[in-house]
């Protein structure tokens, strides 16, 4: 791995879905060596982009100069012989196969039979050459996170990849571990071995670890530079534009000391058996959010299904107010318990359905909604439906309309509008803010926390840290199905509870 | 009753593995078939009317050509037609494997019988075996140990198609399209084309299996012919644990237990013969019941497999 990569320039990238100009005359100019950040938010256009430039999409317009000559990338075969490579926000590796396996797997001249014996002593030569290494003997299903992260970018590097496209990479990784890598990738930029593309949304990354920067919003490039000439606040502001962001939510003192949830000596398993959620007790008071931080995949999912019905517990407890709860349709009702679940189109919503049903799964068959306490009222769930729409202002055609034809942020307002509409007692969220901008973020935090100066019990788990940070009053752990540390808001620290979800105390 | 031959009940357990090994080839063959396809993503439910379609096709071509391994070509040959009309129906956007599969089934078994009416009453060359029993002076070990070549050649398939699986390319990447269908087109790879091909690989196994029933045992081709062993089969692969040599050793126990009813008979014990005839689909019954559970997904299942998700 001595070659340096090649200098690669992008020129005028434009691509158009149907009515939407996701691109728009975007350029970029790679520097052998260099480590360049490609700012902005969802739907800012940053996947599209180098998407075009791997030969995924088909541009409209623009073109790729790789080491001073115009390339036609008709697909990512092409691209990769350019020597692009590309590491998803999801992983592309087999995870049934060995570490070794996943590596040869994308080799050009991969022959007809493989000698493992000859493939070994290669991949072991080049792991010496590399700043962090993985068994190649072990199946990628064991490998935790960060580790997997780094087997997709030793798989580039092994392949020969000289201009690598970073996607997201870190958003399954503890700060620790993503820190660790974007350093690694960072040294190796600076030896001129690689080039790196970093796409996010995060400025920590940006700031930290990138020497250029170009930031996007609604398709067009609104800013950028050299990183040393730039402060946190001029990339906020090209990323947001004249978008005003309303104040974080204002938290109030509560009174109520009564125990709003309460979970036992809960195990849980996973859909392969094993223990997923290991022996978590936690309480949450009313008038109180309890975050509980970690990264994705340690429980949290089966935390939720089990609280949600969607999972039974293996043993354990849940109570809510102090009465044990079973989970029923009369119990939810009764103790008023209300759930944000994680990918809400999938997970809590029908998307064939109008939004108008959507908004009245909690209350359809309620004496309101019926007549003669049988037959629900189309009008009755079509008048909640437009006050719901425009208390939440949920952005719909009408209550008629498809849910499956709204963006992300208005199927979570949807969702939103039908839990938190209601008297809330207890509410669990899961990642409620997942994937939304700025504005939306923004807005659903306040009603969370507009729901806990009401006097109800949050139970808020999310792979944002710095979400739990600004709306937890505790923060829990969870690491390995673990509830692992406990911290109050006034003493929680970033640092240590990044450590904790690497179980690295 | 006693038993009314010289070897005593030792007659039944050498009538039962003789007949383990006979019976257990249309077995071992789809069941490598189907593992194969559903290494690579793709449910083939189809593989009855394939069996049923092979045995029908190499009993009608041995008997017009004179040659039973001809026979055997064109049965697999018809095997991979049907297979690649599975993959390639299968990889139209929104068909669903599993009801292609039930298709194709009802077609393999309807087609064989409307073609295979005149092929009834004549009677084919059958395919050849290896007396592996001619050391024995008893001719009931003799016969329980004439093993057919094709039986030969499946026992050697298990093994060599797990190489093929951990150590070519093409084993690389069935898996990969199986258990990672994303990371299969971010290689570059066509997915719908890997399966298709694993689909039309897995059907020419499953039509070379069907010649054995028709050319071999029971060797004569009729309707009843299969039974429902190209589905037992299929439920087997899920119990083998997508292993090819676990496939090996399952369809031996499948075969063991098709061949109690007659080995009993051999014995006198005819009495519950079609109670012993329905162990085999009893014993499917109780091996998935067995390897089932609500609370998680089976292990070593290919991951894309519509069943799986």
């Amino acid at each position: 791995m001595t070659e340096a990569p090649p200098a690669v320039e992008v020129l005028g990238m434009t691509k158009r879905f149907g009515d939407l100009l996701a691109l728009d005359g975007v350029s970029l100019a790679l520097a052998p060596g260099s480590f360049h950040a490609v700012l902005g938010e969802n739907g800012a256009g940053k996947s599209t982009l180098v998407k075009c430039i791997m030969g995924y999409h088909r541009p409209d317009a623009g073109r790729v100069l790789v080491g001073g000559r115009e390339w036609a990338i008709g697909n990512p075969r092409q691209a990769h012989r350019l020597g692009f490579g590309m590491v998803y926000q999801h992983f592309t590796l087999v995870p049934s196969m060995t570490v070794a396996e996943n590596l040869v797997l994308g080799a050009e001249d991969l022959p007809a039979v493989i000698r493992w014996d000859e493939e070994r002593a290669k991949i072991d030569a080049f792991q010496r050459r590399m700043p962090f290494a993985i068994d190649p003997a072990r199946p990628v299903a064991t490998l935790a996170a960060g580790e997997k992260q780094k087997l997709e970018i030793l798989k580039q590097l092994f392949l020969g990849r000289r201009i690598l496209i970073l996607d997201e990479p870190t958003s399954v990784l503890t700060p620790d571990e993503a820190d660790q890598i974007l350093k690694a990738m960072r040294e190796l930029t600076e030896e001129h071995r690689l080039t790196v593309v970093l796409i996010t949304h995060k400025f920590r990354e940006a700031l930290g670890f990138a020497r250029e920067v170009t930031v996007l919003r609604a398709g067009r490039r609104v800013g950028g530079g050299l990183v040393k000439d730039l402060t946190r606040d001029d990339l906020a502001r090209m990323m947001i534009g004249s978008a005003s962001i309303p104040d974080p939510a204002a938290r109030q003192a509560t009174a109520s000391r009564a125990i709003g949830l309460e979970v036992e000596s809960l195990n849980v398993l996973n859909d392969k058996g094993t223990v997923a959620v290991r022996d978590a007790s936690l309480r949450v008071h009313a008038g109180e959010i309890v975050g509980v931080a970690g990264v994705s995949g340690n429980g949290q999912r089966e935390l939720v299904e089990v609280l949600a019905r969607q999972r039974e517990p293996a043993s354990g407890a849940i109570r809510v107010g102090g009465a044990v709860y079973a989970r029923t349709r009369a119990e939810m009702r009764r103790h008023r318990v209300f759930v944000l679940t994680d990918e809400p189109l999938r997970n809590a919503c029908v998307r064939t359905m109008s939004v108008a049903e959507n908004l009245a799964f909690r209350n359809f068959d309620d004496r309101r909604n019926t007549i003669g306490g049988w037959l629900v009222s189309r009008r009755a769930l079509r008048a909640q439906a437009r006050a719901l729409i425009e208390r939440y202002r949920i952005r719909t055609p009408g209550p008629q309309a498809r849910l499956e034809t709204l963006s992300g942020g208005n199927v979570q307002r949807t969702v939103l509008a039908r839990e938190l509409s209601e008297d809330v007692a207890v509410l669990i969220a899961q990642n409620p803010c997942a994937g939304l901008d700025f504005a939306a973020t923004a807005e659903i935090r306040a009603r969370i926390m507009g729901a806990r100066n009401a006097g109800a019990a949050v139970l808020l788990i999310s792979e944002d840290l710095d979400e739990l940070l600004e709306l937890a009053d505790r923060i829990v752990v969870m690491f390995e199905g673990r509830l692992v540390h406990e911290t109050s808001r006034e003493t929680a620290d970033a640092h240590t509870i990044g450590h904790y979800m690497a179980s690295q105390p | 009753m006693p038993p009314a031959t010289d070897l005593g009940w030792w007659g039944v357990v050498i009538a039962v593995l003789g007949g383990a090994a006979r019976v257990s080839t249309p077995y071992l063959f789809v069941s490598l078939g189907e593992t194969l396809t559903e290494k690579s993503g793709r449910v083939n439910l189809g593989l009855e009317g394939t069996l049923v379609m092979g045995a029908m096709s190499a009993y009608a071509v041995a008997y017009l050509s004179g040659s039973p391994w001809l026979g055997v070509l064109v049965a697999g040959a018809a095997g991979a037609a049907f297979g690649l009309l599975h993959g390639g129906v299968s990889t139209l956007p929104r068909v669903n494997d599993i009801a292609v599969g039930i298709a194709l089934f009802l077609l393999g078994t309807g087609l064989a019988f409307y073609l295979g009416k005149p092929f009834i009453e004549p009677v084919a060359p059958r395919l050849p075996h290896v007396a592996l029993g001619a050391w024995s002076a008893s001719p009931q070990i003799r016969a329980a140990l004439e093993v057919n070549a094709l039986f030969v050649v499946g026992a050697v398939l298990a093994p060599l198609l797990l190489w093929g699986l951990g150590h070519t390319r093409w084993g690389l990447v069935v898996r990969t399209a199986g258990d990672n269908a994303d990371a299969a087109k971010a290689l570059g790879y066509s997915v719908g084309a890997v399966r298709t091909l694993s689909t039309m690989a897995g059907g020419f196994l499953a039509g070379v299996g069907g010649s054995f029933l028709s050319l071999y045992y029971p060797g004569t081709w009729n309707e009843g012919l299969s039974s429902g062993q190209g589905l037992m089969a299929i439920a087997l692969v899920i119990f083998a644990r997508w292993n090819p040599i676990h496939c090996f050793w399952v369809s031996l126990l499948f075969g063991g237990a098709t061949a109690l009813g007659p080995a009993l008979q051999s014995v006198g014990i005819a009495s519950n013969y079609y109670l012993y005839g329905a162990a085999p689909y009893v014993l499917t019954l109780i091996l998935l019941i067995a390897s089932s559970s609500p609370r998680h997904a089976l292990a070593g299942a290919p991951s894309e497999l519509t069943i799986s998700k």
